[in-house]
């Protein structure tokens, strides 16, 4: 048995902060949505601002990190195994093949996690964040020219179908992530721990 | 510490006693600080005096210009050029839903008129001693005016309706004037509607001395405002009307020397009066919700319901003496022979409508469509219009009379002494042919009377501004910030937590299909993982 380092630790600080606030933004946003009750709406608003400005902060060193280290071609998509490795979700997982791909330090995303990964921080991320400061922001824009453009209710339909886009990645991301190892918490524990056991 | 200290402190300790005993010659008892004229001391207020006018004639004596100041007031007038629509309005013109509208019946209006005598439409308004100073400026609490002695107070008790009213001392209430007060500004404006609280919903007597929570700044243990501490007055001219409301004042706080935009929030408050937070986000709202949208949560809060239905149609049911039926529920009348069916209501939550501070309204011989309720005013202002503010108001449901034939409203003739007054003949078509006839010869209107009339239902509008709430008790976020708000029908505003893009439910049916996918495909995973297992064994 062997371990492999695979995530630094600010990768996982990154990941698991992330991981806080998202899921904090996600409950008061849905709270200010009028889809839950659970919480006063006051409350939610306050939390749900400083959460999303800790995230933008969190965002804007973790680019500022990857571009340094390199580490942002670990993100850029590959259509290179990337049918396998859906072949393998779709199939083979069930009857027990091998993954057909290694995790290791210079590649630490199976083709599927990249697309997905790049499709969250390119797409859903940034939709989120332009959106949400645009709301937070609308009294200053609104008397002015952007005010006659931009309709509040689009900018806040943006921010909603974005919020549904990421709950289809969370769903998609936790399932995969955290039980589709070997075991089949290896992966959540490599994130807990940086290391990835003995793989075969 | 030395002796010598010690006795200094002492000194400093005993010395003010007598300074402050000794400083502020005594004062009468009875004279205010804030007068310089003891009016007891007036020979011209001796008396004694048989009539109103007669008092009025002594004020005028000294006050020379103060009668002809009463004369440019709606308070005299009845009557508001409304600059921005260009209507004339004033209870001269306007009519209401609740008695209608004066044609004909000036005996019984006109005792909330700052005058003496308006008891036909013959009443000479350029004549001063018509003027009625001491319904303003009664301390005493015994001057009042008779409900049906046009603008009079009653010269000897007299009863009315089961209640005595008893004639005021006038040189008495003459000694004894002063400024205006609750009390003095009440018995017109508490008693709106032909009663306590019927009106408005948010003015009646429960103001006269309000616990905190009904108004924090008339609260007497609190700030103790008066009306006119507010609605300031220069020149017995009063700011503050229901015609064309300061929706969007603009001078900020109140600065002597400078405009004003009392009786305004914001001339005391300022334009940003909360604290900024984080996000600033009640400043904010302040530029499109008026502040009593907030802050007047409720009104017909201080104990005394407020009427909310009006149906004409139904009035006339008399007893086998000819007395108008009188029916009563929970100590309210809700049927009564003269007027018809009343609905009331205590701590009434407010309607909001977008609001500029104009009011348009319905008046006599305007079209109207009788097939849905008929706005006899209605808020001018549009969504996101500058100057319009979200603004609570009391919907007012009416029924009266409208002629079938042109589709306009119509007045009754109600009270008065010949037998075309509905409160004598019970007779709609006396009454509203002569209620008619009235307000052309008056110019109140040009239009006619076909002599066909039937029953509309009609709403009126009537902005909410008093019973101002503590801030603990002010609105909260989720009260507009929900599906059923209070705002739920409000147009022309995407609100969060209320709106919805109507795609929003497949957003939902994706999350719960990829939840399910996600399951099944765990279960298979499983399934076949035990079934392996089992085959190795």
């Amino acid at each position: 048995m062997s371990k492999i380092p695979i995530f630094t630790l600010f990768e996982r600080f990154w990941h698991w902060t992330q991981t806080i606030l998202i899921f904090g933004l996600l409950f008061t946003g849905l709270a200010l949505h009028g889809s839950h009750g659970l919480m006063a709406y006051d409350t939610a608003l306050k939390v749900h601002i400083v959460m999303a400005l800790s995230l933008i902060g969190l965002w804007a060193f973790a680019i500022f990190w990857h571009g340094v280290t390199g580490e942002w071609r670990q993100y850029v998509p590959t259509h290179r195994g990337l049918p396998a490795v859906m072949l393998y979700y779709a199939y083979g997982i069930f009857s027990g093949e091998a993954k057909p791909f290694v995790t290791s330090p210079s590649s630490k995303h199976n083709p599927l996690q990249r697309l997905a990964y790049f499709g969250f921080k390119a797409a859903i991320a940034p939709a989120l964040w332009v959106s949400g400061l645009l709301l937070l922001t609308y009294a200053a824009w609104k008397g002015t020219f952007m005010g006659d453009l931009l309709p509040l209710a689009w900018v806040a339909y943006a921010h909603v179908a974005a919020t549904f886009a990421l709950m289809l990645f969370l769903i998609g991301h936790i399932y995969m992530a955290s039980t589709t190892g070997h075991p089949w918490y290896a992966y959540l524990k490599s994130m807990v721990t940086g290391y990835q056991e003995s793989q075969k | 510490m030395s002796i010598r200290s010690g006795l200094l402190i002492l000194s400093l300790v005993l010395l003010p006693l007598p300074i402050l005993a000794s400083e502020t010659p005594a004062l009468p008892a009875e004279t205010s600080l804030s007068s310089t004229a003891d009016h007891r001391k007036f020979e011209q207020l001796a008396g004694p005096f048989q009539s109103g006018p007669e008092v009025t004639r002594a004020c005028l004596e000294c006050h020379t210009e103060a009668a002809l100041q009463v004369h440019r007031s709606i308070h005299w007038t009845w009557r508001f050029e409304q600059p921005e629509t260009g209507q004339t309005l004033g209870k001269r013109f306007a009519l209401n839903n609740l008695c209608q509208g004066i044609a004909g019946s000036y005996e019984r209006c006109s005792s909330c008129h700052v005058g003496y005598g308006w008891e036909d439409e013959h009443f000479d308004f350029t004549a001063e001693d018509r003027v009625d100073c001491l319904v303003c400026h009664d301390t005493t609490g015994t001057y009042v005016k008779f409900p049906t002695g046009a603008g009079h107070p009653p010269y000897e008790d007299t009863p009315f309706r089961g209640r005595l009213f008893k004639a005021p001392d006038l040189a008495h209430v003459a000694r004894h004037v002063g400024r205006s007060s609750r009390e003095t500004c009440g018995t017109c404006h508490f008693e709106g509607g032909g009663g306590d609280a019927v009106k408005h919903g948010d003015l009646d007597s429960s103001l006269l001395a309000p616990p905190r929570h009904v108004d924090v700044h008339m609260d007497p243990d609190g700030l103790n405002f008066s009306c006119a501490t507010c609605h300031e007055f220069t020149g017995h001219i009063q700011q503050g009307s229901r015609y064309q409301l300061k929706a969007a004042p603009e001078a900020g706080v109140a600065v002597p020397g400078r405009e004003s935009d009392r009786p305004a929030c914001q001339s005391c408050h300022g334009a940003a009066p909360h604290d900024t937070g984080i996000h600033n986000k009640l400043n904010q709202h302040a530029e499109f919700i008026a502040c009593q949208t907030c802050h007047v949560p409720a009104i017909a809060r201080g104990g005394l319901p407020t009427k909310t239905l009006w149906d004409w149609s139904v009035a006339g049911r008399r007893d086998e003496q000819g007395r108008p039926v009188v029916e009563m529920e929970d100590g309210l009348v809700v049927y009564d022979g003269m007027k018809g069916a009343f609905q009331w209501e205590e701590n009434l939550v407010p309607e909001y409508r977008w609001f500029d501070g104009n009011m348009h309204y319905t008046l006599l011989g305007d079209p109207i469509d009788p097939s849905a309720p008929v706005p006899v005013n209605r808020p001018l202002g549009e969504p996101g219009q500058p100057g319009a503010r979200i603004w609570p108001f009391k919907i007012m449901a009416g029924r009266q009379p409208y002629d079938t034939h042109y589709n306009t409203l119509l007045v009754a003739h109600l009270f008065g002494r010949d037998e075309n007054a509905f409160w004598r003949g019970y007779d709609w078509d006396a009454a509203l042919a002569s209620g008619m006839a009235t307000a052309r010869r008056t110019g109140q209107t040009e239009a006619g009377f076909s002599g066909e009339y039937g029953f509309v239902d009609t709403r009126m509008y009537w902005p909410v501004n008093h019973m101002v709430a503590p801030r603990e008790d002010a609105l909260s976020c989720e009260s507009c910030h929900s599906v059923d708000g209070r705002l739920a029908d409000l147009p022309g505003v995407y609100i969060p937590g209320r709106d919805r893009h109507p795609w929003e439910p497949f957003g939902w049916l994706a999350v719960w299909l990829t939840l399910l996918a996600v399951m099944a495909h765990g279960l298979g995973r499983y399934l076949i993982h035990r079934r392996r297992m089992r085959g190795a064994a």
